[in-house]
């Protein structure tokens, strides 16, 4: 079973979630798909097994040697990514999109692509199971490729080991990254906080996952921050037909596990929101149960 | 001078800073355009009362494969770098995958047979709202469904006006996104928070402006709480500090309501001054 979490804001707590999630499965395979800013190793601290070069697309450069400046490259680029200045035609590197069609069109056959090849994808052993995560390079493009190839990793992963459950801790937004992090997952758990900007995220959310038509409920975190928005959440969810799993009181117990490497479950299970986690997981658990059943019948 | 505010984590308080520069700049009568490149989940201009002065969609052109004239040869899907085209030869079957399609217009150069013509799809729109008669804010909005901003932030970016002070708000992450809004600014603040998650994300994006070689400071939100990692770290590095917030309840309930902290809060308004004065002195 591939479970998502995910949240259009940053910051409203979906690592965290995740990593509590993965304490309360026991043994899971954790994928972490925020290939831009991964941070569930901070908590997890794998033991790194195998890294994977992975080519984030390619970038025109020009050889000037051969290059008659004859500006057909700059008609044909979409990106505006040819530039003339200081008597040359120059690519800028940011807007280069990869597509090679300047390479193929050049009459003097002066452009070639370069590959970056510097992104990686690591896959390890924490302490209840196995992760996989990425690490695109700094400004390299295809976040998305990257993300599906940390699942597909992810999966086998667990057909090998045998440990069913694989965790998916996804990007922020509602982009590429995202769409590859949730595509065909089993369930999508939406991370949000009471706040009107976390809140007009979320309808964005809604509405992503609803064109997936994958099955969604939502975790209020920090909900006692303004408890007042968090009843217009719920009431919008209400409205949608979606399901609120639980809400969080902020804690700042999160952050002092996070420090300490650890999940709030392992820290303080007691705590208002390790019980709310609980409960939430234990839930799925049941959802689980009947899906197998409803099968078999 | 466009000032961008970034971060590599999501969360870390981007949209506060830059709603509450942005007003205390529109509040002394400057000339200022707050543009929102976060087009994946655009909030800053529910901070504020504004006009809609206008509307653009944002165009991207994908191919459209008339399937008599083509011979199902399988140039185009040659030349497609997005495996946007999906052909079976065998059983003469063509299809565009729109959402894989950047529009680059390589299928188009390789038909030979004049098969590829050209539709034009939403990637999205950028709207112009105004504040007040000196300030506005820049809106991108990305279609729900898109792959990509950046051609929504490119063109949000392109409508603000260089000769006044724009504050970028932008994208979380390290990627294309984050970098387009960047690339263009002549200053960044990079607002991060004092965990391990803010630290290793801020290293991050320390990393991609040192490279792009541009001035930047740090500022860091919710000052109390986690560790020392962050502070430790900017001083071995030697980045400055340009402000420090400090976590608090009262501080969060504001933001969550959708208001200005700077108008509720006369403590906090002091140091978004002095910040913005500091700014402002580094440009001239």
């Amino acid at each position: 079973m591939e479970i998502a979490v995910i949240s259009g804001k940053g910051g409203t707590g979906k690592s965290s979630i995740t990593a509590a999630l993965a304490t309360l499965a026991k043994s899971a395979v954790l994928a972490d798909c925020d290939v831009d800013a991964a941070n569930m190793h901070l908590i997890m601290n794998p033991d790194i097994r195998e890294s994977f070069v992975y080519i984030a697309g390619e970038k025109a450069v020009i050889d000037y040697a051969k290059c008659r400046s004859c500006g057909l490259c700059q008609d044909y680029c979409r990106f505006d990514a040819i530039r003339f200045g200081e008597g040359k035609y120059e690519i800028d590197e940011v807007s280069c999109d990869g597509c090679k069609l300047c390479s193929r069109i050049c009459p003097a056959g002066a452009i070639t692509m370069h590959k970056n090849d510097k992104s990686r994808m690591h896959t390890g052993i924490y302490r209840y199971g196995h992760m996989v995560f990425g690490r695109l390079e700094p400004g390299e493009e295809n976040s998305g490729k990257l993300v599906a190839m940390v699942r597909s990793k992810a999966r086998e992963m667990s057909e090998k080991s045998g440990i069913n459950t694989i965790l998916i801790d996804s990007p922020p937004g509602i982009g590429c990254a995202v769409i590859s992090s949730v595509t065909g997952v089993d369930r999508i758990f939406i991370v949000t906080e009471p706040s009107l900007s976390a809140f007009s995220d979320l309808k964005r959310t809604i509405e992503l996952i609803d064109l997936l038509g994958t099955r969604m409920s939502v975790i209020i975190n920090k909900y006692d921050l303004a408890p007042h928005v968090s009843d217009i959440i719920e009431e919008y969810c209400r409205e949608k037909g979606v399901e609120i799993s639980g809400k969080l009181p902020f804690d700042e117990e999160f952050v002092h596990s996070m420090v300490q490497c650890k999940s709030i479950i392992e820290t303080k299970p007691d705590s208002e929101a390790g019980i709310v986690l609980s409960e939430i997981w234990k839930k799925l658990l049941n959802e689980k149960i009947r899906k197998q059943i409803s099968t078999i019948n | 001078m466009r000032i961008a505010i970034a971060s590599g984590k999501g969360g870390t308080g981007k949209t506060l800073v830059a709603t509450n520069i942005f007003y205390i700049l529109s509040e002394r009568g400057e000339k200022v355009t707050l543009v929102d490149c976060d087009a994946e989940e655009p909030n800053s201009k529910a901070f504020f009362n504004t006009k809609e002065i206008s509307e653009s969609q944002v165009i991207q052109k994908v191919p459209v494969i008339d399937s008599d004239i083509c011979t199902f040869c399988g140039k185009c899907v040659d030349y497609c770098s997005y495996n946007a085209i999906f052909l079976l030869h065998d059983r003469r079957i063509v299809r565009v995958m729109e959402d894989l399609c950047h529009g680059c217009g390589a299928c188009l150069v390789a038909c030979k047979m004049g098969a590829i013509s050209e539709k034009e799809v939403s990637l999205g729109t950028v709207s112009k709202y105004s504040v007040n008669s000196e300030s506005t804010i820049i809106e991108g909005k990305m279609r729900v469904g898109a792959y990509t901003p950046v051609p929504v932030i490119k063109a949000s970016i392109k409508k603000s006006n260089n000769s006044e002070i724009v504050i970028l708000d932008s994208p979380p992450g390290t990627s294309c996104p984050f970098i387009h809004t960047v690339s263009s600014a002549d200053y960044i603040l990079l607002v991060t928070e004092p965990t391990p998650f803010g630290l290793n994300d801020l290293k991050l994006s320390v990393e991609i402006v040192r490279d792009m070689r541009k001035p930047f400071s740090v500022i860091i939100n919710r000052a109390g709480l986690g560790d020392r990692g962050v502070y430790n770290w900017l001083e071995t590095e030697k980045i400055p500090v340009s402000m420090e917030l400090p976590f608090n309840r009262d501080l969060a309930a504001i933001y969550s309501k959708g208001e200005i902290v700077s108008a509720v809060r006369p403590d906090v308004k002091n140091k978004f001054e002095m910040l913005t004065d500091s700014v402002l002195t580094i440009w001239k």
